[in-house]
């Protein structure tokens, strides 16, 4: 049915139904090496379906999702992450009692089996690569703190924080800015701007300011289909785009 | 932050040797030997307690039938000392002589196949270990894998452990029936009854809670351990990190399975006999308000809760028998309600802060913010892991999805 490609993401007429509510309907959509995509839309759209889908959380009625010319329909949550899609949830989804640190340790992509996590030891490499990404986030001064007493900004960086961990190659966040002040916003920008550089990315936002300053190509989607598709420029003066979403 | 590290790692120590105290020389020195026993007996159910600790306090899984596997654990070792006491010799009034006393009562006239290996020790110990990891490993695997969890998972519990009472009842001639297996005499030829025997087996089983409990901080303390406490608050955050999360709570459910039949097994040992009235559901129960009354989060804490209810049982039992499960009752919607944690919470938050105050500025968060930020973390580090307390919900929930 689909064809190898060189997108890092092709995904291919899918369609996923609830008791016969389409949430997705015969969705196509391409992403690229190394693209920020922005996936806006009103509510009830299907973007955190479509998140869903690719990330293993719900399972496709029809149709394929192919990373790096790989299918990702059959398998399993975490072989989809193994595989390099790393995913952030709409509310952070951090682990509250543990500190900063461990946050990010748990997140190291080594020893995830029962007995390779029972011999993993937080050797030089593991602290190493936690300093680098703590300093990314900026949550540096922060690493012994119990993760539930950060701000909520600084928790939304630390869920970023845990996948970059991961090092994925296609990296997805849910609302990344949700609750954020102007100030954090701007930080989260330029983050993101600084973590795209060797990843796709896909984004969904509703903040239409910060979707201009980060988004390579956006996507709108309406009713679980694509509605528009290009540069924020045209997508914005598209009369349909204005119509269900932007507003007159 | 070295100086707290050290502390920690130094009141962890500090309670392991008071409770060595406590059982190796306490115990022995104040208790007679009839005493002594019963706080071994007590003991046995201790393993149950730190297993519980594990699977529901690190890993938010409630169990409520872990009789199942205290009972299995039981059962292997008192088949075996149930065939030593069965030779042809003292058996020789029976129609068939050679097998055990309620096979004779029920019209059996061999050995059943599957009771030959147990004249054999060896095999007969690798059988208190073997049998309950897996039987938790096929219901662990069952259940995790479709992700039955949280109250659904406690009552599939309940229901394999009124299953396994009722078969244990029910197959008279094969398991000894509601009476269960009795008049265990020796091990080896080395008779258990006796008083010297008595004290032996309660160091023994001194000695092996302490292995288990020094195996469960080191599991605690690796990632894995890290990982039950990661699971407990955001499952689908740890699954979507690339973990197979079934894999981890199979593995810890028959870590606490194993542990139980170590308990079982010496409980045969220690009492002499074996029977259903430890498998099925209000044992379980009970079993779970050990671990509950001493803090879940708490291995020693554990140990402290299995003793304390059980002497209380023991005097109440023997004071006001009408009594004693109302006041059961009471003990665990107390223990619930106002000290969610424990002996060991109460002693967390009311003990400690009045033993001399060790750590300088306060307390461990107070401490954690003001460290030097500029610090590299050393590669040893085990930053502090406090043991959180766990959301009302004894399950340890889901988290919720994130809204489409």
């Amino acid at each position: 049915m689909s064809s190898n490609s060189d997108f890092v993401l092709a995904i291919e007429d899918l369609t996923v139904s609830f008791d016969g509510f389409k949430a997705i309907d015969a969705l196509t959509l391409y992403v690229d090496k190394g693209e920020l995509r922005v996936i806006i839309g009103p509510n009830g759209a299907g973007k955190t379906t479509l998140l869903d889908l690719i990330c293993g959380k719900t399972r496709a009625s029809t149709g394929s999702i192919k990373f790096k010319n790989r299918e990702m329909t059959e398998l399993a949550e975490h072989e989809i992450v193994r595989a390099g899609i790393g995913r952030k949830f709409q509310t952070p989804s951090i682990y509250e009692n543990l500190s900063v640190f461990k946050n990010l340790e748990v997140s190291f992509p080594r020893g995830r089996g029962v007995f390779g996590a029972l011999r993993f030891r937080c050797s030089e490499d593991v602290v190493a690569r936690i300093d680098e990404v703590a300093q990314e986030i900026g949550l540096h001064d922060q690493l012994q703190l119990e993760a539930g007493l950060l701000s909520h900004g600084q928790k939304q960086w630390l869920e970023i924080g845990m996948l970059l961990m991961q090092d994925p190659e296609l990296l997805m966040l849910d609302e990344p800015i949700a609750g954020m002040s102007v100030r954090e916003r701007e930080l989260t920008a330029e983050l993101l701007e600084r973590i795209c550089r060797n990843r796709s990315m896909i984004v969904i936002e509703h903040d239409m300011d910060f979707v201009k300053k980060i988004a390579h190509k956006v996507t709108v989607m309406h009713q679980g289909k694509i509605l528009a598709e290009g540069p924020m420029e045209r997508v914005q003066s598209d009369p349909r785009v204005i119509d269900v979403y932007l507003g007159h | 932050m070295e100086k707290l590290r050290k502390w920690i790692t130094g009141s962890d120590f500090a309670g392991l040797v008071i409770l060595a105290v406590v059982v190796f020389v306490v115990f022995p020195a104040a208790l007679d030997v009839f005493r002594l026993n019963l706080v071994g007996k007590y003991l046995t159910y201790a393993f149950v307690a730190v297993g519980l600790v594990m699977l529901w306090g690190y890993g938010g899984i409630l169990s409520l039938g872990q009789g199942v596997f205290f009972g299995l654990g039981g059962y292997c070792m008192a088949m075996f000392l149930k065939l030593e006491a069965s030779d042809p010799e003292s058996t020789k009034i029976q129609s068939t002589p050679g097998i055990p006393d309620f096979m004779d009562w029920n019209q059996l006239t061999a050995l059943p196949v599957w009771w030959e290996p147990f004249h054999h020790l060896p095999f007969a110990l690798m059988a208190v270990l073997i049998v309950p990891a897996l039987l938790a490993f096929v219901v662990g695997f069952a259940m995790f894998k479709r992700r039955v969890g949280g109250v659904y998972f406690a009552i599939i519990t309940q229901a394999v452990a009124l299953v396994l009472s009722v078969l244990i009842i029910g197959q008279q001639g094969y398991t000894g029936g509601v009476n269960g297996m009795t008049d265990l005499k020796t091990m080896l030829g080395w008779d258990i009854r006796t008083d010297s025997a008595k004290t032996i087996l309660y160091y023994a089983n001194g000695v092996l809670l302490f292995v288990a409990i020094l195996a469960c901080r080191a599991v605690q303390r690796s990632k894995l351990g890290t990982l039950l406490l990661a699971m407990r608050d955001k499952e689908d955050r740890v699954r979507f990190s690339g973990y197979d999360v079934a894999n981890f709570k199979v593995f810890v459910f028959c870590l606490a399975a194993m542990l139980c039949g170590v308990g079982g097994a010496m409980f045969a040992l220690q009492v002499g006999f074996m029977s259903p009235s430890f498998v099925g559901i209000v044992p379980s129960i009970e079993m779970v308000i050990f671990a509950a009354v001493g803090g879940r989060m708490s291995l020693v804490g554990a140990v402290y809760g299995s003793l304390a209810v059980n002497f209380a049982k023991t005097y109440f039992s023997e004071s006001f028998p009408e009594l004693w499960l109302f006041l059961m009752a009471a003990l665990f919607i107390g223990v619930v309600m106002a000290f969610p944690n424990g002996l060991a919470g109460l002693y967390e938050s009311h003990v400690k802060p009045r033993l001399g105050r060790r750590p300088p500025g306060g307390s461990p968060r107070e401490d954690a913010v003001s460290a030097p930020a500029a610090a590299p973390v050393p590669p040893a580090s085990r930053p502090v892991l406090r043991a959180g307390t766990p959301d009302a919900g004894a399950d340890g929930g889901a988290p919720g999805p994130a809204a489409a």
